[in-house]
């Protein structure tokens, strides 16, 4: 048999050269060899987001079983960047005396999910959808246990792994009615065939609910506070943004090919949703003081956001979707940081333990304020310009309701972005945080993350150059 | 061996049997899910509720679509990846157990706001 075609899986097998090389590396590494590990694996995961950032042609292997989009290289980079963001801030985590000897395994489950995740985007078949789903969602559950001796986090990890597992048992009894009806389970074939009986209607919601479930979305939710702060921080910031990231694509992706005749049914659904995420987990981001909670339910507000573009279902739609999380990214990642440096070093984690950080802490507390500005979409930063493109693209489509109804939630969110800053920058404070000296990988990612959010926002190519790869989506 | 093979309409027992029993299986293991107090049985609901769904896939791909193997395929797979998931699972209570002496619900209940 010919196994060349597997060679067009160019990105899958460059992630899994880095897992096997850094697996090698961490096993047979000298007593000298494991102070430079992280930096061996920051510099080789480097060197694959660099070397799998150019698009290529479009291509099918497997009879349609695997396809490859342009747009496909665009968001793996997104999370490319993301993972590598995420490793440099959890730098100095892994060099804490308990957990060195873990340092490898952070890494491979880390790159593990991240696998699952490329599987899961450029599926073109359910079979193949569904292995990426289970291999970006059980790995993660591990990860979220990383911290083996603390209570929260095996608790954490307990509620993870069951709604993960219930929602993808009710996934797949979803598929297998979609079989039933179909009797096929490739995109493209379902995508002609399907007609919208009730039975394929039934089949779409009992499958939509797992991804709902990854994606965070409001009735599917009540995981996300508990294990966002349950989990390391590190873990946490990685959940939410590069986890989310592709399980919001590959919602775009999926209603829009294969589910594109029941539209009439995804449409309302997605509107409900969208309109109970953004809002509900606003009111309960307002009365959240562990900060790790506060970002849990402000990032399933932002999910709500994307969902606009996701109902809009147009090019223009999944431009401002990729171009959303490639800012939300940056924005929260550097909220991430903040936060977890500032507990790393100090053990503080609430809102009023942030009081009077700028004294002690001028840079982070920048750091900080402009990532909340920028999930909260104040103009001259990039969150101004990914709202504004997702809001054109359901506004495109005549959802002004919709739009009305999330620009009134982002003043209420405002009101919670701003609390944050109020603390660092008005509040009074005798005892501030200790001043705080970062390590220089959490240092440079910081430097990226702000660079991305001054900086992306003012350059029209970014978005042009992912709308130009939307196109025929 | 292909005459042995059975068309749906002679075979004795009809979809719908097994697609009934699946419903009951899948239905039973949400059931448990949501009434059991520990993780070890919700676990097992959970498992469950996939088989019900291999018992679909398998029976649809034989009755509906025998000229293919999609569905006995994807019941393969699915089996596999729920021995993963159990195992993973079963690694994280064990070591939650260490941690909290307990498995039961609710006294997984530090988390909360």
């Amino acid at each position: 048999m010919d196994y060349s075609s597997l060679l067009h899986m160019r990105e899958e097998l460059s992630l899994l050269g880095v897992m096997i090389v850094l697996l090698i590396y961490d096993i047979f590494k000298s007593e000298n060899g494991k102070t430079v590990f992280q930096i061996v694996a920051l510099l080789v995961v480097a060197a694959h987001t660099f070397a799998n950032i150019v698009p290529r042609d479009a291509f099918e292997i497997a009879g349609g079983m695997y396809t490859y989009k342009p747009i496909h290289t665009v968001l793996k980079s997104i999370l490319n960047i993301g993972t590598l963001i995420v490793f440099m801030q959890s730098y100095s985590f892994l060099e804490q005396p308990e957990n060195r000897i873990k340092k490898g395994e952070f890494y491979f489950l880390t790159l593990a999910t991240l696998l699952g995740m490329y599987v899961m985007i450029s599926a073109g078949h359910f079979l193949l959808f569904f292995i990426g789903l289970e291999m970006a969602s059980i790995p993660m559950a591990t990860l979220v246990v990383f911290d083996k001796y603390s209570r929260k986090s095996s608790e954490a990890g307990i509620k993870y792994i069951l709604s993960a597992v219930f929602a993808s048992g009710i996934s797949v009894y979803g598929l297998s009615f979609l079989y039933a009806s179909t009797g096929t389970l490739y995109f493209d074939d379902l995508a002609t065939i399907i007609t919208g009986t009730p039975l394929e209607i039934l089949a779409f919601v009992f499958f939509s609910a797992g991804l709902f479930f990854k994606i965070a979305l409001v009735p599917f939710h009540l995981w996300t506070a508990d294990v966002y702060e349950g989990a390391q921080t590190n873990i946490t910031s990685y959940l939410s943004v590069v986890s989310k990231g592709a399980a919001v694509f590959v919602l775009f992706t999926l209603s829009v090919k294969v589910f594109a005749p029941l539209a009439g049914q995804w449409k309302p659904l997605y509107y409900v949703l969208a309109v109970a995420s953004i809002t509900l987990a606003n009111l309960f981001a307002l009365r959240q003081q562990n900060l790790k909670r506060f970002l849990a339910f402000s990032s399933i507000s932002q999910a709500g956001y994307i969902m606009l573009a996701v109902i809009s279902g147009t090019p223009l739609g999944m431009a401002s979707l990729v171009y959303y999380v490639l800012v939300y990214l940056f924005s929260n990642l550097a909220a991430f940081g903040v936060v977890s440096v500032v507990e790393q070093h100090t053990g503080k984690l609430t809102i009023d333990d942030y009081n009077g950080l700028y004294r002690s802490n001028p840079r982070l507390s920048f750091v900080m304020m402009l990532s909340l500005f920028s999930l909260a979409g104040i103009p001259p930063f990039v969150g101004f310009f990914s709202k504004y493109f997702v809001f054109s693209a359901a506004a495109q489509q005549g959802l002004y309701v919709l739009v009305f109804i999330a620009l009134l939630n982002t003043i209420v969110s405002l009101f919670y972005y701003l609390k944050v800053i109020k603390a660092m920058f008005l509040t009074e404070n005798e005892t501030p945080a200790a001043s705080i000296r970062s390590s220089l990988p959490l240092r440079l990612s910081l430097i990226i993350c702000t660079a991305g959010i001054l900086i992306i926002g003012l350059l029209g190519t970014v978005f042009e150059t992912i709308g130009s790869m939307s196109f025929g989506l | 061996m292909g005459e042995s093979i059975l068309t749906a309409s002679q075979a004795y027992i009809p979809l719908e049997a097994y697609i009934l029993v699946s419903l009951i299986m899948f239905f039973a293991g949400v059931y448990g899910f949501l009434v059991r107090r520990s993780v070890l049985l919700m676990l097992i609901s959970v498992e469950l509720m996939l088989n019900a769904a291999d018992l679909n896939f398998a029976a649809i791909n034989r009755y509906l679509y025998p000229e293919h193997s999609e569905g006995f395929f994807f019941a393969l797979f699915t089996i596999a990846i729920a021995a993963c998931e159990t195992a993973v699972a079963i690694a994280i209570f064990i070591n939650a157990y260490r941690n909290l002496q307990s498995v039961k619900v609710n006294s997984i209940s530090t988390l909360k706001e």
